[in-house]
């Protein structure tokens, strides 16, 4: 339980960093650096998630005997 | 539990603002997370129910049925309100559209056995 809930800050976290780099490097006039930063974060986050789906599907296939 | 789900809600309001594919992200941590937290007790219900049909002698094929369908309408749900969330009105019906035939296949051998069992009573 507890660790769950740090994932929910890590993604959060990560979130606002990449929005305050984003609006950053925005007004510093490097714009193509604060798209890099942002799909640099997307990408982090997604893998997380997809990580925790893929062990959410492989449970509900073991406790319903889906396959 | 609530005090996660709240606090993913705060934290996705925050996040929605600038990033909005992040506060999908989190919304769906969230479900799997509180998903995680109950299969325990989902497992143990489902060993309680298994072991009184086989106590019970009823044959082991129909609780399986049973199971799969409502593993498949949980996960169907679970990605159908994530679409929505995500405002894909139209993705998320579609999905539903698939459970539902998926669960029709599912429960077509079970109307055949109860008609079969029917004829044999009212010839």
């Amino acid at each position: 339980m507890g660790s769950d809930v740090n994932l929910i800050f890590k993604i959060a976290g990560v979130g606002i960093l990449v929005a305050a780099a984003h609006w950053i490097l925005k007004s510093a006039g490097k714009e193509d650096y604060a798209f890099i930063t942002t799909v640099g974060g997307v990408a982090v986050v997604l893998v997380w998630v997809i990580y925790q789906l893929g062990s959410l599907f492989e449970q509900v296939k073991s406790v319903f005997k889906l396959f | 539990m609530v005090g996660l789900g709240l606090v993913a809600a705060v934290l996705a309001v925050v996040l929605r603002h600038n990033r909005p594919e992040m506060a999908m992200f989190l919304s769906i941590a969230v479900g799997i997370i509180i998903f995680a937290a109950l299969i325990g007790k989902i497992g143990s219900v489902l060993d309680v129910l298994r072991e009184l049909s086989s106590r019970a002698n009823l044959s082991m094929i129909y609780l399986g049925t049973i199971l799969k369908i409502v593993g498949i309408a949980y996960i169907a749900d679970f990605g159908a309100q994530i679409c929505r969330d995500a405002g894909e009105g139209a993705v998320a019906s579609k999905i539903e559209f698939a459970a539902k035939i998926l669960v029709l296949v599912l429960a077509v051998p079970i109307v055949l056995a109860v008609l079969n069992s029917l004829i044999r009573v009212v010839p």
